[in-house]
């Protein structure tokens, strides 16, 4: 088996394992006051004080949640909702349409059903956003802009995008800027006080942590609307029991991802070069989608199009020799839809269904990459064989 | 191992197939694509998504369109033990299905998109993208079985169980489509409820799904409204077989050849007895309607002849169907340059243009044609739209 989808989700480190199977063993809600409350809330503090490090982050700065789709929801809708209650002309949100759906559909969602205008950023062949670009939105008319969302790195191709230009736009007026850095975290430097961002995502399972729980890292003059009701938990801005074990688990994880992220580019991305020159070699008429240039690409990406085949015919026939992959893009009822992220970048609609992401991680080998090599070519005649449907 | 009569031989590990299953989510498909795998073959799980917005929940007695009966299908597979994916056939059945039969009923013609999706969907678009992805076969859960030959032709027969065969959409399948497909479901004497029982015992949780009858693409089984919303409204007259006005109607293509209910005619008849449609006449969208022995058709012709096996020569006798779930008659037939012209040994009443012909020999589907005029009893004029 080659698992070549670490970017949906990649295997939980052992250390997390193993920090959140001894959580799992002991009781205590971190909201009680007696001996197993302080317990197991003495464990979330210093979590959060472990994840705020890994991210450059401040403790106070993070808010735990359910995962990357609930802080991206809680981000746009969150922040929508409490910049417009302060200046009723800020319904205006600057996104990116090349954006994860957890939060290109909460921008759809605002402005379906809460009066929000969208303005979708330009994006370059390579799926970048340009810091003039936002400049631009913005200048429009800086007063009624509630914010602006744009991703670190792409989920889909790979792209890294300017944040930190990005958020010293955003700063000029006084926008606040959120970015979804789900697929960035481990894999790029994510600095949250040197990027100037208002808000980050991240998730656990991502980087070798536990599904279900992720954090919305906020700059501490924020207080977005809440999604969630409640106990109060985390600021007041996402209530709900505290996963102690998850919460561990996912500082255990960052804290290592964190620390090993120079390895992870250099061996990980070795590995990730040799799978591009592979397939370009078997394929020669593959196109490598996103930045080509390591710099500006995440390091365990590649993601390829191949003229004249259906995507979902070489994940089948990938599927059938043992080798995971993913055509990268959305599926509705199990149909891969054509990538908007390729659409968005100027593809045409044959190149965005014939594309398939391979995304690397921490348990990749060279047997991976070579079993790749070995079947792409005869896989793609095959799969233009039975061409487009 | 077990194997089926007629499943076809491949060329890899002796007699293992790569058999594509087209899986609906319904009962029939869950337990044919069990079979396959149980005898041995290599088998994957398909899901056609026909559908460009498909539903959410299954309502009424609709079959195989919802995001529903697709995770109803991924679990039989998961039970199974088999691959499976959703595969979007959703532009070629809007193309090759949905607006043929729109295009039909403008025409005053009387389709099956059933037969339509089997001729081009399952066994055309499905089976050629099966075949260059490097699959055998293709399996379904109709009831139908294929002989083969000691000369290793293919034949395909009406299902062991008659009450259940439904051979008769399968009619438009030629050799090499039949060389391609497997049936596990129809060389068994099975009752639905033993097909049911057997989905039970293999932990299949369709096992209790109701059966789906109505078109697929019709929603709420509304036929004439979802006419309506796409061919809009049209008056038109009501006329008896004089001509004479007996009232008016929204839509030609509302009306199928000897329907009684529906018409709306105020006056009754002069002798009292019920009348049906006798003619849909979309040019000047008249609807002629008349006495029931006014129905009776002796002959009809048929085009599109497609033949499953070598076409016959000269005149023959044979059964014909002509319809999916209706009786037997006997016929005699000749193909006359591509037009294939039956005649009825006693008439038959409720033909349509537009609809199958399906000719059998004993239990073997000959070929099929689509009815494109028919011959009245006592001379009348012949029906041609």
């Amino acid at each position: 088996m080659a698992y070549l989808d670490h970017a949906a989700t990649t295997p939980m480190l052992p250390e997390a394992v193993q920090a959140m199977t001894e959580q799992l063993t002991s009781t205590g809600n971190a909201s009680s006051l007696h001996a197993a409350g302080r317990r197991a809330r003495r464990a979330v503090e210093e979590s959060r004080e472990a994840l705020a490090a890994a991210l450059g982050a401040r403790p106070s700065e993070v808010v735990f949640t359910g995962g990357g789709t609930e802080s991206d929801n809680l981000a746009v809708k969150g922040l929508y909702w409490a910049r417009r209650a302060a200046d009723p002309r800020r319904t205006r949100v600057l996104a990116s349409p090349v954006e994860h759906h957890a939060v290109l559909d909460a921008v759809h969602w605002l402005a379906d059903h809460e009066g929000a205008s969208i303005d979708w950023l330009p994006v370059d062949r390579h799926g970048r956003v340009h810091p003039e670009a936002l400049r631009e939105a913005i200048q429009r008319d800086p007063c009624d802009v509630a914010l602006a969302t744009i991703m670190w790195a792409n989920n889909e191709v790979g792209t890294v995008l300017p944040i930190a230009e990005l958020a010293a736009v955003a700063r000029e007026f006084e926008v606040p800027l959120h970015s979804d850095a789900v697929q960035a975290f481990g894999q790029v430097e994510v600095d949250f006080a040197a990027s100037g961002l208002d808000a980050m995502t991240v998730t656990a399972h991502k980087i070798g942590g536990p599904y279900g729980v992720g954090a919305l890292v906020l700059r501490r003059e924020w207080a977005p609307v809440p999604l969630l009701h409640g106990g109060g938990q985390e600021r007041d801005v996402r209530s709900g029991t505290l996963d102690t074990p998850a919460v561990v688990a996912f500082a255990t994880a960052a804290t290592l991802a964190a620390q090993r992220r120079e390895e992870f580019v250099r061996e990980v991305g070795g590995l990730r070069d040799r799978l591009v020159d592979a397939v370009r070699e078997a394929v020669p008429e593959a196109i490598l989608n996103g930045d080509p240039a390591p710099e500006g690409r995440l390091p365990a990406n590649a993601h390829f199009s191949f003229p004249g085949c259906e995507g979902d015919s070489l994940l089948l026939l990938l599927d059938a020799r043992g080798i995971e992959c993913s055509t990268g893009s959305a599926c509705t009822a199990g149909v891969a839809q054509p990538s908007h992220v390729l659409l968005a970048m100027g593809a045409d609609s044959a190149r965005a269904r014939g594309s398939l992401r391979f995304s690397l991680g921490h348990t990749s080998t060279a047997a991976d990459v070579a079993a790749v090599a070995e079947a792409i070519g005869p896989v793609v005649s095959r799969a233009r064989a039975a061409g487009l449907s | 191992m077990t194997d089926f009569p007629g499943a076809p031989t491949g060329p890899r590990n002796g007699n293992r197939l790569r058999v594509l299953a087209a899986m609906s989510g319904g009962v029939d498909s869950a337990v044919a694509a069990a079979r396959a795998a149980e005898a041995g073959h290599d088998v994957t799980g398909v899901h056609l998504a026909l559908s460009a917005n498909p539903q959410s929940f299954r309502t009424g007695a609709r079959g195989c369109c919802t995001i529903e009966d697709s995770r109803d299908a991924r679990r039989a597979a998961d039970v199974i033990g088999i691959p499976f994916y959703v595969w979007d056939l959703a532009d070629r059945f809007r193309e090759d299905v949905v607006e043929d039969f729109i295009a039909e009923y403008a025409a005053g013609r009387t389709p099956n998109p059933c037969l339509r999706c089997n001729e081009k969907i399952k066994f055309a678009a499905l089976l050629d993208k099966a075949l260059a992805l490097g699959f055998d076969a293709v399996c379904t859960g109709h009831y139908a079985t294929i002989v083969v030959r000691d000369d290793g032709t293919r034949e395909l027969h009406r299902a062991s169980d008659a009450a259940k065969d439904q051979s008769y959409v399968l009619g438009v399948l030629d050799e090499r489509q039949l060389a391609h497909a497997m049936f596990p479901l129809g060389d068994t004497p099975t009752t639905k409820d033993e097909i049911r029982a057997e989905a039970e015992r293999r932990g299949l949780a369709v096992a209790r799904k109701p059966d789906s009858h109505d078109i697929c693409f019709i929603a709420d089984g509304d036929t004439q409204g979802f006419l309506a919303k796409r061919l809009g409204t049209a008056d038109g007259d009501i006329v008896d077989q004089d001509g004479t006005k007996l009232g008016t109607h929204e839509g030609a293509y509302g009306f199928t050849i000897g329907q009684r209910k529906g018409l709306r005619i105020g006056t009754p008849a002069a002798d009292g007895k019920p009348r049906y449609v006798l003619d849909i006449s979309p040019v000047n969208n008249t609807v002629t309607v008349g006495p029931a022995e006014a129905l009776d058709v002796m002959a009809l012709t048929a085009i599109k002849p497609r033949w499953c096996g070598t076409p016959p020569t000269g005149p023959g006798r044979y059964t014909a169907q002509l319809r999916a779930h209706g009786g037997e008659s006997q016929v005699t037939a000749e193909l006359v340059g591509e037009e294939l012209r039956v005649r009825f040994t006693e008439p038959v009443r409720g033909v349509a243009p537009g609809q199958a012909v399906v000719l059998y020999d004993g239990t073997r589907v000959v070929g099929s044609a689509t009815i494109a005029a028919t011959e009245r009893r006592e001379g009348a004029a012949t029906v041609a739209v």
